[in-house]
């Protein structure tokens, strides 16, 4: 068993990168990720983690040094926020195409304009057609356990895809709470060294991201489409083995209270455990109402959704990002579309709140689930809302 | 579930009460979380700080607006922050540092329940020579609730403050013996 304590988050998150052994870390500081870089390059500094440390000038530069280390067969790790992001996200989607499995943690990050530090999707949806993998995580253990787990699924030979582990910047990242952590020992044995097939090296040269005719492109992409999709046998397995050795089991969806549920409300991130807590409460009342946590995004679990929310009249979901003049939500039209050809469905009720860290309280939830079962009775479909606009 | 809400000016330590009262809640194996208020905080601007403390898993990530215990670390707080607001009725308890006694903090606050208050000024400027009352208010904190077992916090006050650990569990163990604790 690992020893628990009591830390920050990103501290967390930042011992979970020494544990894995990182060889190369590049990355530029911007909130609410900055306190992940400053202690990794403390580790660095003070020979606690043999790696190399890149002060990179950009997030575009962070990336580019990750997907060039981890080309030459070096474990790289980065992370970042927002702006950062989408600074760098030029590169995000090469180093998928590439195959380089790049592990990022982002301290999720509203895009400007106004100017924002703080927190909501709006960063990763951003990115949302990137080809990595990506995890929402909750809570602080979730991120130092998914930290190890994107490594030993990302560098497996069957996926060879980079990671995205998001968590929810300032209310998880900068949260002092208790994490159990994991020995060296057990690390190594869930996590072996990472010996890609084809690497960059000058006695053996190869060509990596090369330009090819339109006779060629729609192959590539159908390729990496097909990887991603392929990657969840192994994302499934790695959550086994690592539950195996330390007790702590992970899904796609993370199922609360589900069952004689009528109505689901639907979360990913932090904002999944106020969620919970808004449950017990319409629990008590004899409410029949549940919650589905949306842990994995990419590969987006068709199967597990579809049978979680099969036996719902309505699902309630929250959305952390808008798409201007779209659907709603991103996760919401996701759900919308992958129950659309389901013979029975439950209808989908969208509210896109806590965007800058707007606070969302149990009672927010409650007035969520009202509001849409409200709807509901006056026979109205559901359409989306943006929660808590003052007027 | 106790829900602590501290109430300091930047720089005072806010940020630092929550998380040392988290990491000795945590020793103690029990589940906590310290969070601060995140905004653009300057030095000597009002800040406010959260810690939530419970024997269960912790299944809240919002604010606090029902606290069942409020610490103000400045006494100017009190009058341009309505620092009781949604402070639990009748056992919430306001912690506060006060030039005067009790009695006074009560009249002037109109507040009807629980009152613990300490000159903490006075005691950090003592024993710290600076006005940093973090540390000292947590013993007023201890002392006017069981939240948390006294000696508890002397491991994380030792790991946070290293070479000036000593002086501030000294403001901490001083605080604790003159802080005055008046029932509603």
């Amino acid at each position: 068993m690992g020893k628990r304590v009591g830390m920050e988050v990103s501290i967390a998150a930042s011992e979970a990168v020494r544990l894995a052994n990182v060889d190369v870390i590049a990355a530029y500081p911007i909130t609410p990720q900055t306190h992940i870089v400053e202690h990794l390059s403390e580790f660095v500094n003070n020979g606690e983690l043999d790696a190399e440390f890149v002060p990179v000038e950009s997030e575009h530069s962070a990336m580019s040094v990750c997907s060039g280390s981890q080309a030459v067969g070096a474990r790289s790790f980065t992370c970042t926020s927002s702006q950062g992001l989408i600074l760098m996200s030029e590169i995000v989607y090469c180093t998928a195409a590439m195959r380089l499995p790049v592990i990022m943690v982002l301290a999720n990050r509203s895009l400007s304009n106004p100017i924002s530090i703080w927190n909501d999707h709006t960063d990763v949806m951003s990115i949302r057609d990137c080809g990595w993998i990506q995890y929402f995580a909750e809570n602080g253990q979730d991120v130092f356990d998914h930290v190890l787990i994107s490594y030993r699924v990302g560098e497996d030979r069957d996926v060879m895809l980079p990671v995205i582990v998001n968590m929810d910047g300032f209310s998880v990242s900068h949260v002092i709470e208790p994490v159990e952590l994991v020995d060296q020992e057990t690390v190594d044995k869930f996590l072996p060294p990472y010996k890609p097939d084809i690497v960059l090296d000058p006695a053996h040269p190869v060509t990596m991201g090369a330009i090819v005719l339109p006779s060629c492109y729609t192959e590539a992409k159908k390729a990496q489409d097909e990887a991603v999709k392929a990657s969840m046998p192994t994302i499934l397995k790695g959550w086994q083995e690592f539950g195996d050795l330390t007790g702590r089991y992970y899904h796609p969806i993370e199922e609360y209270r589900t069952e004689g549920a009528e109505v689901l409300l639907v979360t990913m991130g932090g904002i999944g455990e106020t969620a919970m807590w808004a449950v017990d409460q319409m629990r008590e009342k004899g409410r029949p109402v549940g919650l589905l946590k949306m842990r994995l995004w990419r590969p987006f679990p068709f199967e597990e959704f579809r049978k979680a929310a099969s036996k719902a009249r309505m699902l309630v979901v929250v959305d952390r990002a808008i798409s201007y003049g779209g659907p709603g939500g991103p996760v919401a039209s996701e759900l919308r579309s992958a129950l659309y050809n389901e013979p029975k469905r439950p209808l989908v009720a969208n509210f896109i709140a806590g965007l800058a860290s707007r606070d969302v309280a149990p009672f927010d939830f409650i007035e969520m689930v009202d509001r849409a079962e409200g709807a509901c009775k006056k026979g109205m479909e559901p359409e989306y809302e943006i929660y808590g606009v003052r007027e | 579930m106790i829900e602590i809400r501290f109430h300091g000016r930047g720089g005072q330590g806010a940020v630092t009460s929550a998380e040392l009262l988290a990491y000795a809640a945590i020793n103690e194996g029990r589940y906590a979380q310290a969070f601060p208020s995140f905004g653009p905080e300057r030095r000597g601007a009002p800040v406010v700080a959260y810690c939530r403390i419970s024997d269960d898993p912790i299944r809240i990530r919002a604010n606090i607006s029902e606290p069942n215990l409020v610490v103000v670390l400045d006494y100017s707080i009190l009058r341009i922050v309505d620092v009781t607001a949604g402070l639990k009725h009748p056992h919430g308890i306001l912690v506060t540092d006060s030039k005067f006694p009790g009695e006074k903090v009560r009249a002037d606050l109109n507040i009807k329940g629980k009152l613990a208050a300490v000159d903490a000024t006075r005691i950090a400027m003592e024993v710290l020579g600076l006005a940093i009352t973090n540390t000292t208010m947590l013993g007023s904190l201890v002392k006017a609730s069981n939240v948390i077992q006294k000696d508890s916090l002397i491991e994380p006050l030792k790991e946070r403050f290293g070479r000036i650990a000593d002086k501030n569990i000294a403001a901490y163990e001083r605080a604790f013996k003159e802080t005055v604790v008046l029932d509603g």
